[in-house]
């Protein structure tokens, strides 16, 4: 009686949980599928090179929305990067007090704040005062919304560098500057790289916060000051836009930068394996 | 079984009574003939917090001599260690008072940084950088600037010779330090420590993580070290203890029962603590 009800028990949530965990990888196989079968088949080399052709004339690229992606993850990375990681070298090193806490509490909230709001503040900080859109605009606004992943990244992967191994330079003399820097930074090189990849992964499919700094363009964009194509928003105007063959290329855009968030992934879980070891 | 349950005869609030008030004294009275003070702390007080780790621990290391600390678990004698090259101060909340003097200075007016490189450390687990074996042994030299960058490699030979690991490392010198066995990565860790030439080397249980052959290795170092260093070993092993002191001291919950030639301590202690615990009846 007893080890019959058992033996359902376990045959009902042993499905439930798999059937979950094949909706979730079904989910992204689904998603790659489509793209691949709208957008990947119809991709051609000129899109990587050509710029956009006005509409009713066949043919055309992004290549303009690449480089312009590109370029703001650029600027992202400048901006986020350092702010990230010097954060997450101060919460991992020297943090612990009531004011880290504070920090770790406010870059949640800022990790959760909507992109567009974001946007709104790069907006405000750049563009209203500029009076134009730019590539500088876009770049802040990806820029501040890496900050928050990479400063809990980079804690992480510091906090778990063992103790033992700052104790064994401590023990030789080195500072607890030295003992960072020698020691504690080249032990996590790999996680901190692979957090920063993540990350960049993360940013480069936003469009929201790049509606109104980037703005879009359909030429080249010389320089930092002038508005610019990215990956996202470019998917983003062709698929709304009534065109047929538009919609084709947001097709396109689409499966273009899901393969490279995607490389950019895999590259960055292969430094984190590779990291595992000790480097030689 | 916890000391707190030990069938003891004397209270061991007795043994406070008769060590405190002069502690100084009866390590005078004992100090051998022919040796010199190295390290002496007197009536060091330690506190995690609110939690006294340390009761007025006076005594001396004598240089060029192996000195052994042993005692049961949560006694102290890791704390009494890391006071001697000031590691404590790395924890939060932990407090010092009394005194500790090597050569002559006080440590606590030292650059920590000096004092460590001349108070060395080996810990409980080998702990080496996830670097290759030279750029273990280099490291030392290297962040001190002490050893030019040419006369590196062969000081890196010199250490590792020292810590009788270079013929097993000598042809993967530039491979990863976690290739190498527990006992030779604790040989690493040795060698590391001796890389700066430390005056006085303190090993915190080195041999806990480690096979008895590794471990025989290890104390076979520790005998021949002890012609160029000062060594400080703190043991949960009675017989290492026996194997590889001239002098041992034993710790109980915070105090330093008895401090004396090893002999002494494991043929004739003068006090029943120790007694009990030598024959293991606590701890």
């Amino acid at each position: 009686m007893l080890s019959l009800r058992r033996k359902t028990v376990n045959a009902v949530m042993l499905s439930l949980t798999g059937v979950c965990t094949v909706l979730a990888v079904g989910t992204l196989l689904f998603i790659l599928g489509y793209l691949f079968l709208h957008g990947g088949t119809s991709l051609t080399l000129d899109f990587f090179t050509k710029l956009p052709k006005p509409v009713g004339e066949p043919g055309g690229g992004m290549a303009n929305a690449l480089l312009g992606s590109a370029k703001l993850l650029l600027l992202a990375s400048c901006i986020g990067v350092p702010i990230g990681f010097l954060g997450g070298v101060y919460l991992a090193e020297f943090g612990g007090s009531s004011f880290s806490f504070v920090v770790r509490y406010t870059t949640d909230l800022l990790n959760g704040v909507p992109s567009i709001v974001i946007g709104i503040f790069a907006y405000t900080l750049i563009v209203l005062p500029q009076g134009h859109f730019s590539t500088l605009a876009g770049g802040l606004a990806l820029g501040v919304m890496m900050i928050p992943i990479a400063i809990r990244s980079s804690e992480d992967f510091l906090r778990a560098v063992p103790v033992s191994l700052r104790e064994g330079a401590m023990a030789l003399g080195a500072s607890k500057a030295k003992t960072i820097l020698t020691v504690v930074i080249p032990a996590a090189k790999a996680g901190l790289l692979t957090g920063i990849m993540l990350n960049l992964a993360r940013v480069a499919g936003e469009t929201a916060p790049l509606i109104f700094t980037a703005f879009g363009n359909r030429y080249w964009s010389p320089g930092w000051e002038q508005p610019t194509a990215a990956l996202p928003v470019m998917i983003y105007t062709y698929a709304i836009s009534p065109y047929p063959d538009w919609k084709q290329q947001a097709w396109s855009a689409g499966f273009v930068l899901l393969m490279l968030v995607l490389a950019i992934n895999v590259f960055a879980r292969m430094i984190l394996s590779k990291g595992g070891h000790a480097a030689r | 079984m916890s000391p707190m349950q030990a069938p003891s005869p004397r209270p061991v609030s007795d043994v406070t009574m008769r060590s405190h008030p002069f502690p100084m004294q009866t390590v005078e009275e004992k100090k051998p003939a022919g040796e010199l003070a190295k390290l002496s702390a007197t009536n060091l007080v330690f506190h995690y917090g609110s939690f006294q780790a340390l009761h007025g621990i006076s005594m001396q290391v004598y240089e060029n001599r192996v000195t052994a600390f042993i005692g049961p678990s949560g006694c102290g004698k890791s704390t009494f260690l890391r006071t001697l090259n000031r590691m404590y101060e790395t924890i939060r909340n932990a407090r010092v008072e009394g005194e500790i003097v090597l050569d002559g200075e006080d440590i606590f007016k030292l650059e920590v940084s000096e004092l460590r490189r001349r108070v060395g450390m080996v810990f409980q687990r080998p702990n080496p950088f996830p670097k290759s074996i030279f750029d273990n042994i280099a490291y030392g030299p290297r962040i001190n600037g002490s050893v030019s960058r040419s006369a590196m490699k062969d000081h890196v030979e010199q250490s590792l010779r020292r810590a009788a690991l270079w013929d097993e490392v000598k042809d993967k010198l530039h491979h990863s330090a976690y290739g190498l066995s527990g006992g030779q990565q604790q040989r690493l860790c040795i060698a590391r420590a001796l890389a700066v030439n430390p005056e006085v080397l303190l090993l915190d249980e080195p041999c806990s993580s480690l096979d008895p052959i590794a471990t025989a290795k290890i104390e076979d170092l520790i005998f021949q070290l002890k012609d160029s260093c000062t060594i400080v070993i703190v043991t949960h092993n009675m017989q290492q203890a026996a194997r590889v002191a001239d002098y041992t001291g034993f710790f109980l919950m915070g105090k330093l029962i008895e401090f004396d030639n090893t002999t002494v301590i494991f043929k004739n202690p003068a006090k029943k603590e120790t007694e009990d615990y030598i024959t293991g009846r606590f701890g």
